[in-house]
């Protein structure tokens, strides 16, 4: 992972796709959104969806754990030249997170990242803030997800 | 009976809960979802800004959904949400919580594209059993208007 000095507005990062099998889509939904289309294909097929559809914490959750093996691949990347990598730390928070369209068994998502802002912390001197335009879209072409996400990103040299 | 758009007036809707959630539970997330060493391992967590072992916010979100769901959404002619218009993770989620969820509606109108659907949004809080909030959201949820309920 990066430093905040090292973190600029327009940056992108591709995250890597995500195939939504019918299995894994209903396996989420039992345990935390057991809502009859996103658990029964003939239900799906008869909602606004259109099909059986994943859930929408199941596709945030698909992207946060892209988010994370990107980063640790570029941990290693950082480790193997030699480098410091960076910590992040946790996040407070997102806004404007859209679930545009529905994301239906069998679709692959590709997940990507682009920085919208950066600051610095008055209150954590040590940290810088990066916020980053996470987005999905499905093998059409159709953006499917987006989400205005927040970071505490370290500084060089603390 | 369903609960359908009439059903949720602007105010305080409910408050749900508790539900316990276990280590095995944060682990398990992690593991599949959002594998940092601070929802994985006691050491590294220790080292972390929220110093312990915490669950993902992923996680919480989704017990939310899930507290939401055996709350209200269950019952509800719902047509799912279109998105989350902000959620704040304000502490992290611990192993053995017993969480809350406290729903307000904050605003409920017709949508304009689809008369026989209303749109309500709501406010979320998540806190644990000593009262502190962990989650904050607004979210609005589409919800069938009860004359348009046979029709469905």
């Amino acid at each position: 992972m990066r430093f905040f000095e090292d973190i600029e507005v327009g940056q992108r990062r591709e995250l890597g796709s995500f195939t939504f099998t019918a299995d894994s889509i209903k396996t989420f939904a039992r345990q935390f959104d057991p809502q009859r289309f996103h658990l029964d294909e003939e239900e799906g097929r008869k909602s606004l969806f259109g099909g059986l559809a994943a859930s929408g914490w199941h596709v945030g959750s698909v992207c946060m754990k892209l988010l994370v093996a990107k980063g640790k691949e570029e941990t290693a990347t950082t480790l193997a030249a030699g480098g410091t990598p960076a910590v992040w730390g946790p996040s407070p928070g997102f806004r404007e997170l859209r679930w545009h369209k529905p994301v239906l068994a069998g679709d692959t998502v590709t997940f990507s990242s682009v920085v919208e802002s950066v600051r610095t912390s008055e209150k954590r001197p040590e940290w810088g803030i990066v916020q980053a335009r996470n987005t999905g879209v499905n093998q059409r072409g159709e953006k499917v997800y987006s989400f205005l996400a927040t970071a505490f990103v370290p500084r060089r040299g603390n | 009976m369903t609960l359908t758009f009439e059903d949720f007036p602007v105010g305080h809707f409910g408050t749900f809960g508790p539900r316990h959630v276990t280590r095995e539970e944060i682990i398990a997330f992690a593991t599949e979802f959002d594998p940092q060493p601070m929802h994985l391992d006691e050491e590294a967590a220790k080292r972390s800004m929220l110093r312990g072992l915490s669950g993902s916010g992923w996680h919480l979100s989704s017990l939310m959904m899930r507290m939401l769901f055996d709350g209200f959404i269950g019952r509800t002619a719902s047509l799912g949400s279109p998105g989350v218009d902000e959620l704040r993770w304000l502490s992290p989620l611990r192993p053995g919580d017993d969480l809350t969820l406290d729903v307000d509606v904050t605003q409920a109108r017709v949508s304009q594209s689809r008369p026989d659907t209303g749109i309500v949004t709501f406010a979320m809080r998540v806190r644990n059993a000593s009262g502190q909030t962990l989650l904050e959201a607004t979210s609005p949820i589409m919800v069938k208007r009860r004359d348009a309920r046979e029709k469905a």
